[in-house]
């Protein structure tokens, strides 16, 4: 198996506050590995390297093969992202986004008519392919912000909360998704706060004041904490009390 | 920078403007009434300026120079006496705006000298209506005085200035103008500053959107989303600089039209020079909104800065004050005031009919004030933070 995401002591800090500190980590291709952690733990600060968007204080970083630092536009084309924020053009037709985005990666026009038709066949949209995407429920809106930032096959997806505030069958249906696209070869970097949906990653970290507190599958991490569920070891690990942690602040 | 991909960005950046009414309607409406509204508000125009006659002369010939003063529109005669004391009250009660004394044997001396003198004492309270006023009566007298075939020399008081108790100084020359309006013959103020809203219109479209334009999107979140892709830093700006440079021009236009048919503002120059000196200038508007836009976080921020940057450039550019009246230090900062250059090039090609050698120092002012803006944006633009 190839390694997708490579990390090494992976540190940034702003001013004399250090954010992420010092984390490793790697995955797999065609893992779907869940990134966890409480809000300001550090998980947008080290997405945001990961996918070029801040430069790393000290460490390394490489995704798909290239390095994020020295190779930042390499790492760029072989990547797709999903914000938590959803991030098309609502003032765009949903073709209109397609089209973009497809341009933007590079494909040809019957490459994006193709994708785009086929996108728009999984997704049912059919009907809204040529409404405003703003005008689009929310549930459809990250089901179709996840299918864009697949349309250029990327060996690498990052999203980033893609499942907040949708309702219960629609984060159903975007797990298929992910599935599918990891059975297809893509590895798929996914943060949560739904301790269930973490259940269903081949294996998490979780994060806690900058670091990497646990690690591995999710039997195992549960197995390891003695913990009947995630959330148990969540808790245990957020507000240490009890059970050890690498830093208790 | 890749042509395809721009290609599309470009398509999406037209789509999502026609698409914003409210853009729209900034882009189209606005200049329209802005230039209708100020160009007739913000005027230095003097009408109908009480005048104070004082003829102690009563030959055809005084009555001669308070007839035409009279009949050209300015002035209107509302007070007369034969005495000096009367008529400075009536300055210093604000109930007249000048005092024209016409002095014994003026008739007389232009017939036998050629030439005679006759003083005219202004309210300069308000400097600025003062030497309009001045203006418009020195024009009225020396023209009248050509017809004569006499030359009158016109000593001009003014009264109430700032720091002038009001004690009244007559007979006392303070200064003799011989100024004429060569280019601006009617001397009409709405021809002077036409020119200039022009400008100031197409600077805060191409400053203003192109600083909201972008900050828009990092508020949506869509510039990091553009941010991960391989897009490269030039493709990006000419995808942002190129559809908001074309609407600034479209509304250059409209405001050309406008100033031409509403306000019969002459077009003497070349419309070419202007469009290509638009081009260049609107290349330094557009940067300066790029560089805001990579400071500002929020629109709120990208307006407050673009408005307060854009009023330090306006007043200080000579649209509202002549640039000669300024410090010596502030007429240095207007030559690198890409503002300045502007008004300065538009109202001499508009209304002088300068040719491009008669601009080239302007020219070559704002290619050197647009390219070094527009490099400091680009630099200053990352598509990852530090």
């Amino acid at each position: 198996m190839t390694t997708a995401i490579d990390v090494r002591n992976l540190t940034r800090r702003f001013g004399s506050f250090t954010a992420v500190e010092s984390i490793s980590f790697d995955v797999r291709q065609g893992e779907v590995f869940g990134f966890l952690g409480a809000n300001g733990a550090g998980k947008t600060t080290a997405i945001k390297m990961l996918i070029g968007l801040l430069a790393p204080s000290s460490g390394q970083a490489s995704v798909a093969g290239f390095d994020v630092s020295t190779n930042p536009d390499d790492v760029r084309r072989h990547i797709g992202y999903m914000s938590q924020r959803f991030s098309l053009y609502e003032d765009l037709t949903v073709r209109e986004n397609i089209t973009l985005y497809g341009g933007i990666y590079g494909l040809t026009d019957s490459e994006i008519r193709d994708r785009g038709d086929a996108l728009i066949g999984t997704l049912q949209l059919g009907r809204s392919s040529d409404e405003r995407v703003e005008s689009l429920p929310l549930g459809w809106k990250q089901k179709l912000a996840f299918s864009v930032a697949m349309l250029h096959e990327p060996a690498v997806v990052f999203l980033d909360e893609p499942t907040g505030g949708v309702d219960p069958i629609t984060r159903r249906q975007f797990w298929e998704m992910i599935y599918t696209v990891a059975e297809r070869g893509t590895t798929v970097f996914v943060t949560t706060h739904y301790l269930d949906e973490a259940e269903y990653c081949d294996r998490i970290s979780i994060m806690v004041d900058g670091r990497i507190a646990a690690m591995g599958a999710p039997a195992e991490v549960k197995q390891r904490f003695g913990a009947a569920t995630l959330d148990e070891v969540f808790l245990g690990l957020v507000r240490p009390a009890g059970v050890q942690t690498p830093q208790s602040a | 920078m890749r042509l395809r991909v721009l290609r599309f960005l470009l398509r999406k950046e037209f789509l999502q403007i026609v698409r914003d009414r409210t853009l729209l309607g900034m882009l189209f409406i606005m200049p329209v009434i802005q230039l209708l509204v100020l160009a007739n508000a913000v005027t230095f125009e003097v009408k109908s300026a009480r005048m104070y006659i004082i003829d102690k002369d009563h030959s055809s010939m005084s009555r001669g120079v308070a007839t035409r003063l009279a009949a050209s529109g300015r002035f209107v005669p509302t007070e007369s006496s034969p005495s000096m004391a009367e008529g400075d009250e009536a300055i210093l009660d604000r109930r007249v705006d000048l005092i024209v004394v016409i002095p014994e044997g003026f008739e007389r001396e232009i017939v036998r000298d050629h030439r005679a003198p006759l003083q005219l004492v202004f309210n300069a309270e308000d400097g600025a209506a003062a030497a309009v006023m001045q203006t418009y009566a020195n024009a009225i007298v020396m023209n009248y005085a050509g017809e004569l075939g006499a030359e009158v020399s016109p000593s001009v008081v003014t009264k109430l200035s700032v720091g002038d108790g009001g004690a009244p100084a007559r007979g006392h020359p303070v200064m003799e103008l011989r100024r004429r309006g060569w280019y601006n013959s009617e001397l009409d103020y709405r021809e002077y500053m036409v020119p200039g809203i022009l400008v100031v219109l197409v600077t805060m479209i191409g400053t203003l959107l192109t600083a909201m334009n972008i900050v828009r999107e990092k508020e949506a979140g869509t510039l990091d989303q553009l941010n991960v892709t391989p897009i490269n830093r030039s493709t990006f700006i000419a995808a942002k600089l190129i559809p908001l440079w074309t609407f600034a021009m479209i509304d250059l236009s409209i405001g050309l039209v406008v100033a031409r048919f509403v306000f019969h503002v002459p077009v003497l120059g070349s419309l070419v020079l202007v469009f290509f000196a638009a081009t260049i200038y609107l290349v330094g508007a557009l940067g300066i909104g790029l560089w805001i836009s990579t400071v500002a976080e929020t629109q709120q921020q990208a307006m407050f800065v673009t408005f307060s940057l854009l009023m330090v450039y306006l007043l200080m550019s000579g649209l509202f004050t002549p640039i000669r009246g300024m410090p010596v230090w502030a007429q240095w900062t207007t030559e690198i005031n890409p503002i300045a250059h502007f008004v300065a090039l538009m109202r001499a090609v508009l209304l002088k009919g300068a040719r491009t050698r008669d601009v080239a120092s302007h020219l070559a002012a704002l290619a050197a004030i647009s390219s070094v803006v527009l490099s400091i944006a680009i630099r200053q633009y990352h598509k990852r933070s530090a």
